[in-house]
């Protein structure tokens, strides 16, 4: 198993310069340039992509093609939300564990900044009536009935990040737990700082060793995850709105996570294959597991997976050498920890004898996270098992987890072991 | 890329009609078939060849055809090419060659002109089917027919201007017919070709579709349903007299900004032919052979015919290799690195650009995408499919994986020296190294390297997409097999492969240094730039010296002067103090804005006063870089002077209408041109002294 990723882009307001599936060319072509493997050898692909470009529906198939892989090679496209990329390599797990394949390539990719601007429905509906308005006068009447709240547009991303059955906002979502929790406005901004001066010093270290270079059509190089800002400070931070709830809420701009574009791959391989091509191997996926919750606190899921995953496999926390939780949210990561060292937490939601405990912050996230470098969602997910392997392989380390809170109440683990 | 089984099926066959029976007679180029509905298919397939050319055999065989036709007309009869890459490129143009001036050449043309007149008589429906290339006589053969019908990838035009020429098959009569005749001589002056949805826009053809809707296509137009749009109204007004003569007169002054009357004739005579009679077809159809014929047997024409047959030979060199090159691995992301780079995924290969860091390559990305936006202009899934071919690759990942390996680093032994034992580490056992030096000896190279079998010189000429040539530079180690995979690969790639033997400066910039050098000479004793490119421009060089200067950079342009100096026995002139100070002041030409000229918008400042042209100015230039052909010749750099002819006006653009230095130099007379040199040797010394090769050119 190999795998990279593209430096992730902050969206400003605008298109940035790549879509979906060309964020995904720009990560699988150098990740294939190093591998011993002939275009017609993945039995699939399976690309995790959440908000799909118009032009590029099934992302999975069109990246096949436009890598270059053998027309042969069926590609396919999954959406769970912020989990996407984990659910991709997760199909791909399950497929060779099931002896269905030896060779897949899974992945996420995200262009958040190239979301759809849609039409209000009394816009639609107006556009309707004028394609069906056969007469002149019928035509006329229509444009008398244009307003100017016909055109105000509705942005897809906001509407994306509601969720729909409890009609709260993801970042809502984070309110209600940093109050279940009692997570303070100072400890989620405090979370945010050290994951800018984690991201930086990976940066200047070098210890992100599956970012590749990206150059797009306008001649702009990127060559770093460019939404860190490493002179952030808590002060700079309390000065922020509230971003959800205002005045009073906790959850900012700056302690969420950043709207980002981005891609990542990596290559999931039986034994078979491995020794077949000569393949280095990056570690192994040992088990996964997913789980579900009340949308209104989807930040929780990571508890939930995880927990049942590690009781399975009969671990405790002093078993997991590092982890990488998606950071959706400052005082979601918080509370996540807050509830796995919270007796009654433990005893009622997670069926436990007592508090599990929590993972330490010098185990969790070591190189920064969604607040520091942004979380195109469908992306996170692949980012986040591919970068634990790198921490563990760095450190000498030998099991991790990578998991993700998911927006509609979910959460999703993956254990990884390094080969 | 892969080839799946699947792609290969879902490839369209050539519609040829269905239920057809062959028709009596046996033709060595033609097949005729018939429908039960009485359509006849011409099927064109030129025996022993790959392309559809109307050489003297085919056009007599299809004279007897016509009479059969007449004879026993059938309902409809369509016409189309078996061959894969088009319909007709055109006339056989090697039989352009044995005519002269005068007479017999204009009987040729004229019985040409009767048979394409009686294919247009023809009672039934007549109907091109087109695909891939229908130029030159092909589109002047489709143009007698009642439809053309076109598929999405035909390319349709008339490039005889190209050689010096204009249609002489009658279309010059019927095209200024077909379309609006400012359109349709566009075409002709320019030779460009246009694609299918523009051609259906101008009206030159009725429909654009695929193979799969063609039966359908014909059918309609044999039952008279299928629908054409033609801007007759426009057409007749521009035909007409007063409106006619403006629109030349305009045209005229357009086309003399671009070339000049006494070196390419053709256009100017096209636009007098369509002036003068271009009101009425059967004029212009009965004055066209003389006009034709006249052009036919002028030098320019016999000079830009031996150019076309160069440029062949060229693209021959490369025919036999069976190298299976796909990837190619460019280090180096500059001007050079980064164009043959782009150039490369332009052609279809994987190419992968390396440089030390994500900020050099990306300037060379920027250029790429302008050049894929500009290829591939009616088509952003082909200029994204070049962008995603294109990798940039600051690791070497791609040197692992790569068929071809081309240095492009700076002129610095020590640098190369450091690339070649990266890439040896890492690079495939089957792969070959190329550098793209300019400057240095390729024995000086490879002397540190472990497999100099497989190291070649590959050198390209700026800017890669305009300039043809590149120079294929052997050694005394070099395999063979990697010479002509490489000359292969350089006619895969689209550019003419020309064999060179290592040695300073190798054909193309040796033989351009010294009159660049003597440019600087004339500069110093006071003659202004202006003379000195208005002079140069006469003799017709694309671009004086002193803007060449520029463009090339003073920089390098002292560099290269420099190390042939070093490297040469030849007596070269001196650079002048002040040219070393404008580099190290850093006006080096056009890329800084500040030269020999000053350049607003890129565009230099010329004194329009001082463009006197003076004939002597011109032989001091010239001269200079005959005789280093000659020596190059003599030294067997290149192996004969056709090469060196092809060389010079392939990577330079040495005036094409005078067939290269060294046919120009037999056209003068090789005595007199070593006169001029022995005169020029007594003014100003020894760098004029004729070189010995000389005297075994003489013919």
């Amino acid at each position: 198993m190999d795998g990279a990723r593209t430096p992730f882009i902050k969206a400003r307001g605008r298109p940035g310069p790549f879509t979906p599936v060309d964020l995904a060319v720009q990560a699988g072509r150098p990740l294939l340039l190093r591998q011993p493997i002939p275009p017609n050898a993945f039995d699939d692909v399976i690309l995790g992509c959440v908000n799909v470009h118009p032009d590029e529906v099934n992302p999975g198939r069109v990246a096949v093609l436009r890598l270059g892989l053998d027309t042969g090679t069926s590609g396919w496209t999954v959406q769970r939300n912020c989990a996407s990329g984990m659910q991709s390599i997760d199909s791909a797990f399950r497929a060779i564990q099931g002896g269905h394949a030896d060779l897949i390539l899974a992945g996420g990719t995200e262009a958040l900044s190239h979301s759809p601007i849609l039409f209000r429905p009394i816009m639609v509906d107006w556009l309707a009536d004028w394609n069906s308005a056969k007469t002149l006068g019928a035509k006329a009447k229509l444009v008398a009935r244009l307003r100017p709240g016909h055109f105000s547009p509705s942005f897809g991303l906001l509407r994306g990040l509601t969720d729909p059955v409890v009609e709260l906002n993801m970042g809502q979502t984070a309110e209600v737990l940093a109050h279940q929790f009692g997570i303070s406005r100072l400890a989620a901004d405090e979370y945010a700082v050290e994951s800018h001066k984690r991201l930086a010093a990976a940066h200047a270290n070098g210890h992100l060793e599956e970012l590749e270079i990206m150059i797009a059509r306008d001649g702009r190089a990127y060559d770093h995850d460019d939404g860190v800002r490493p002179d952030n400070s808590v002060e700079q931070l309390a000065k922020l709105r509230p971003a959800f709830e205002p005045p009073f809420g906790k959850v900012t701009a700056g302690n969420s996570s950043q709207i980002t574009d981005g891609a990542s791959w990596v290559i999931v391989a039986s034994e078979k294959a491995i020794k077949k091509y000569g393949l280095k191997v990056l570690g192994r996926i040992i088990d996964s597991q997913w789980a579900s919750l009340d949308p209104k606190i989807m930040g929780l899921g990571p508890v939930l997976s995880s927990t049942a995953m590690m009781v399975r496999n009969d671990l405790d926390m002093t078993d997991i050498d590092y982890w990488e939780i998606n950071e959706a949210f400052g005082a979601q990561i918080l509370s996540c920890l807050a509830a796995w060292r919270d007796e009654d937490f433990c005893k009622s939601i997670l069926g436990l004898d007592g508090a599990f405990g929590a993972p330490s912050q010098d185990r969790l996230n070591v190189d920064g996270g969604a607040i520091s470098l942004g979380h195109p969602v469908g992306t996170s997910g692949t980012r986040i098992v591919l970068h634990l392997l790198h921490v563990l392989r760095r450190n000498d380390a030998k099991r991790g987890v990578a998991t993700a809170c998911i927006g509609g109440g979910m959460g999703g683990s993956m254990l990884l072991e390094t080969a | 890329m892969t080839m799946h089984t699947t792609t290969k099926f879902a490839q369209e066959q050539l519609e040829t009609g269905s239920d057809t029976v062959p028709v009596a007679g046996k033709w060595r180029h033609w097949k005729r078939r018939r429908d039960p509905g009485g359509v006849e298919w011409l099927l064109f397939d030129k025996a022993d060849a790959s392309t559809n050319t109307l050489s003297a055999d085919v056009m007599a065989e299809l004279d007897q055809i016509l009479q059969n036709i007449e004879a026993e007309p059938p309902r409809a009869l369509v016409i189309r090419s078996l061959k894969k890459n088009g319909f007709i490129a055109g006339a056989e143009i090697s039989e352009f060659t044995g005519y002269g001036e005068g007479e017999d050449t204009e009987d040729v043309v004229r019985r040409g002109h009767s048979l394409f007149n009686r294919l247009e008589g023809l009672k039934c429906t007549t109907i091109a089917l087109i695909h891939g290339f229908c130029l030159g006589g092909g589109l002047e053969l489709a143009l007698c027919c009642d439809y053309r019908i076109a598929r999405s990838d035909s390319q349709l035009g008339l490039p005889e201007v190209l050689l010096g020429l204009h249609p002489g098959l009658g279309g010059t009569a019927r095209l200024t017919r077909l379309i609006p005749p400012v359109d349709a001589m566009t075409m002709m002056l320019t030779g460009r070709a246009q694609r299918s949805k523009k051609a259906k826009a101008l009206g030159l053809v009725d429909y654009v579709g695929e193979e799969r809707l063609f039966a359908a296509a014909v059918g309609a137009a044999v039952e008279g349903k299928l629908k054409t749009r033609r801007a007759g109204k426009k057409i007749s007004l521009m035909n007409w007299g007063p409106v006619r003569r403006f629109l030349a007169g305009k045209m005229e002054q357009k086309t003399a900004l671009k070339v000049r009357k006494d070196h390419y004739p053709a256009p100017f005579k096209l636009i007098d032919l369509w002036c003068k009679y271009g009101g009425s077809k059967s004029q212009m159809l009965e004055k066209e052979p003389a006009y034709f014929a006249g052009l036919l047997g002028s030098d320019t024409a016999k000079n830009l015919i031996r150019v076309f047959f160069l440029r062949d030979r060229l693209k021959g060199l490369g025919k036999d290799s069976k190298a299976a090159i796909s990837h190619v691995h460019v280090i180096g992301a500059g001007t050079m690195g980064g164009d043959i780079a782009a150039w490369c995924a332009f052609k279809g290969f994987e190419v992968t650009l390396q440089d030390r860091e994500a900020k050099y390559i990306a300037p060379a990305m920027k250029r790429a995408e302008k050049l894929f936006r500009q290829k591939f202009r009616d088509n952003g899934r082909l200029a994204k499919a070049a962008w995603d071919r294109l990798v940039p690759d600051i690791k070497g990942n791609g040197i692992a994986q790569a068929d071809l390996i081309i240095e492009a680093v700076p002129e610095d032994l020590k640098i190369k020296h450091a690339v070649f034992s990266d890439v040896e580490a890492r690079m495939k056992d089957s792969a070959i190294l190329a550098t793209n030096t300019s400057s240095i000896l390729l024995e000086h190279m490879r002397d540190d390297l472990k497999r100099p079998d497989r190291f070649v010189g590959l050198h390209f000429f700026n800017p890669v997409p305009k300039m043809m040539l590149v120079e294929v530079i052997e050694h005394d180690t070099l395999d063979p097999a990697v010479m002509a995979a490489m000359m292969g690969f350089s006619a895969k790639i689209d550019r003419l492969p020309l064999p060179v033997k290592s040695a300073p400066g190798f054909l193309v910039n040796r033989a351009l240094m010294p009159y660049l050098m003597e440019t600087m000479v004339l500069l110093d004793e006071g003659v202004a730039p202006e003379a000195i490119d208005a002079s140069a421009e006469a003799f017709g060089m694309p671009m004086g010296p002193v803007e060449l200067a520029d463009q090339v950079g003073l920089d390098v342009a002292l560099h290269v002067a420099g190390v042939l100096k070093r490297d040469l026995e030849q007596d070269l002139p001196d650079m002048p103090g002040w040219f070393a100070k404008k580099v190290e002041d850093g006006h080096l030409g056009r890329k800084t804005g500040q030269g020999l000229y000053s350049y607003e918008n890129g565009k230099p400042v010329k004194n329009k006063e001082q463009s006197k042209v003076d004939p002597a100015i011109a032989d001091r230039l010239i001269l200079p870089l005959l005789n280093t052909c000659a020596a190059c010749l003599r030294e067997e750099i290149v192996s004969d002077a056709d090469l060196v002819d092809a060389g010079m006006i392939f990577a330079t653009g040495f005036a094409p209408f005078r067939g290269g230095p060294m046919n120009y130099a037999q056209t003068r007379g090789i005595d007199d041109v070593v006169d001029a040199l022995k005169s020029l040797e007594e003014k100003h010394g020894g760098r004029f002294t004729p070189d010995a090769g000389w005297a075994g050119l003489k013919r």
